[in-house]
């Protein structure tokens, strides 16, 4: 398949790279917070707002910042394109 | 059961139908009416986009599978389903404007339309896509289906088959007369009700509960791995919990109903604001909905059947009004599921086999009846299906997606952005990934540390990656 030399299809594709850094972001932190504080003995927990910290950080913090992460990147990289043919002409 | 819950769940019904009705319209007076029919004329605005995304996701699993296996496992439960979050940005990023763009380009309609332009017309991708679609997601369906009738039942104390008659009825005819534009304004108002039914339940749940350090400590003494990562008896892994990541997670890319969503947007605007709004409301529900089924565990410790923790709790710390009007966000899940399930099979038979290999001259006036035909006769099939209920629900349902998303994710993935897949890779892909997701699901799912459709996607990779490559006449282009 030929791929135009189109200036939106550079941005289409620098704002799906961003979208695969964030998931790793969101991965790693995820996993590090749940099985790095979660990994010990229940007894020994420590608790935010009720929460095990693990939990708190992993599930609720890793949402309130990915969702962060996801609003800047939305705001400040990512850029409006036509979508439709006129769009090449541009 | 409860006269009020009743009353307020079919007053949720009417709204539905009224909103799926009043969408159909555009139907009526559209000039190119699959365009209009399948994919709502690519008219979608951000908000919209975002619910029928999110109520797209959040089916029958999420709501009453869900919950229940959160009541039964505790905190290790909802880490795994806060897996789906991802999905909220992931599925609009990646695909992204690359896809909206080369769809209109190449005037796709469907996911199939996408595929069978990219991969030089070749009919095997084509009829092999439109075959997994069928075959997958009218499976997906009928279960989705029998979680619906069960919920109905279980509140209203209608029998099986005729709670079944009543959500077939509610379904079938918004999206046969409406189609995609009925199916995502519904989805909307929908996904407005599982967000807001969830937060009442939850804060609800949490008084109930008398705090959440009260009901940590109920859990604790009832299993103290309850609120651990691994689960009530320690049996969820780090391996096996993380590989929700890609089933529910980034693997939803490769499913033929959120992806003909990539294409429905009218502009990047839209699409930006989509994926702010849908982060925020797939990982809202998918929190309160999960962490609802925990909290449940010390209140009411001894609910047997699983999938009923979700509207016994709800019947139990919420006045029978306010119960009903959360209620119908398991019912809204469910719904907005089997909408575009129901006509994106509708798609893959009428707009990808007819249309391409039957009669393609056929008239704007004979689409539109066989596009309304179809999606009834299929809508009735599903009811006959679903009057025999197959059992485990959650499973079934996501045996059906991991399949799509073995035999989807790389064609279409890789279709997008490496030039020299081509249709050979994607018909070994797609062969492979069924292929291997129903070996390795049948015979290897209990030695496996992960689940079973981790292995098939690496492999389709490899597999797509290869056959591309040793089928490509030497002058790669880029």
């Amino acid at each position: 398949m030929k791929q135009p030399k189109d200036r939106r299809f550079a941005i289409a594709n620098r704002e799906a790279r961003i979208g695969v850094v964030l998931a790793i972001i969101h991965f790693i932190w995820w996993f590090g917070f749940a099985y790095g504080l979660g990994g010990e003995n229940p007894g020994e927990y420590t608790y935010i707002l009720g929460f095990p910290a693990w939990f708190f950080y992993s599930c609720i913090v890793g949402f309130v910042i990915i969702v962060l992460l996801v609003v800047a990147c939305v705001k400040w990289i990512f850029v409006d394109v036509p979508l439709d043919e006129e769009g090449e002409q541009r | 059961m409860n006269i009020t819950v009743t009353i307020v769940l079919f007053l949720f019904l009417c709204i539905i139908f009224a909103v799926g009705f009043w969408a159909s319209k555009s139907v009526q007076t559209s000039e190119s009416f699959l365009q209009e029919y399948f994919l709502g004329g690519r008219q979608l605005g951000g908000f919209i986009l975002a619910m029928t995304m999110t109520a797209t996701y959040g089916s029958a699993s999420s709501f009453i599978g869900g919950p229940g296996l959160a009541y039964n496992q505790g905190l290790g439960w909802v880490l795994l389903a806060m897996s789906q979050v991802v999905t909220g940005y992931f599925v609009l990023m990646v695909l992204g404007k690359r896809f909206a763009i080369i769809a209109r380009k190449y005037n796709a309609i469907t996911l199939i339309d996408f595929l069978k332009v990219r991969y030089n017309n070749n009919k095997w991708v084509v009829l092999l896509g439109a075959f997994t679609i069928v075959v997958f997601l009218f499976s997906a369906m009928a279960a989705q289906w029998v979680g619906g009738a069960r919920l109905i039942e279980s509140l209203t104390g209608l029998s099986y088959t005729s709670a079944l008659f009543l959500f077939a009825i509610a379904v079938l005819v918004y999206v046969v007369i409406g189609g995609f534009k009925a199916v995502a304004l519904t989805d909307t108002v929908q996904g407005v009700v599982m967000f807001f039914g969830t937060l009442i339940l939850l804060i609800a749940t949490i008084i109930a509960g008398g705090g959440v350090n009260n009901i940590m400590e109920d859990l604790v003494r009832l299993n103290p791995n309850m609120i651990t990562p691994y689960g009530a008896n320690g049996d969820l892994s780090p391996a096996y919990v993380s590989s929700f990541w890609i089933l529910v997670g980034v693997g939803v890319v490769g499913l033929p109903h959120v992806t003909v969503r990539a294409m429905s947007y009218k502009s990047s605007k839209a699409m930006h604001r989509a994926i702010i709004i849908g982060t925020i409301v797939v990982g809202v529900i998918m929190l309160n909905m999960h962490l609802v089924g925990v909290f449940a565990k010390p209140i009411l410790p001894n609910i047997d059947n699983a999938d009923m923790v979700m509207p016994t709790i709800a019947q139990h710390v919420l006045p029978p009004w306010l119960a009903g009007i959360v209620l119908a966000a398991p019912m809204a899940a469910i719904m907005s599921t089997v909408d575009s399930l129901l006509l994106i099979v509708s798609s893959a038979i009428v707009k990808d086999v007819y249309i391409n290999y039957v009669n393609p001259s056929a008239t704007n006036e004979k689409i539109k009846k066989l596009s309304f035909g179809v999606t009834a006769t299929l809508g009735i099939l599903v009811f006959l299906f679903a009057l025999q209920p197959p059992e485990l629900l959650i499973w079934l349902n996501l045996y059906a997606f991991g399949g799509l998303e073995a035999a989807f994710i790389w064609p279409v993935v890789l279709g997008l952005y490496w030039s020299k897949g081509n249709q050979y890779g994607a018909i070994a892909s797609m062969v492979t990934g069924i292929v291997s997701y129903v070996v390795v699901d049948v015979f290897y799912s209990s030695s496996l540390p992960v689940h079973p459709v981790v292995l098939p996607v690496v492999l389709t990779f490899v597999v797509y990656v290869l056959v591309s490559l040793s089928t490509n006449p030497k002058q790669a282009h880029l």
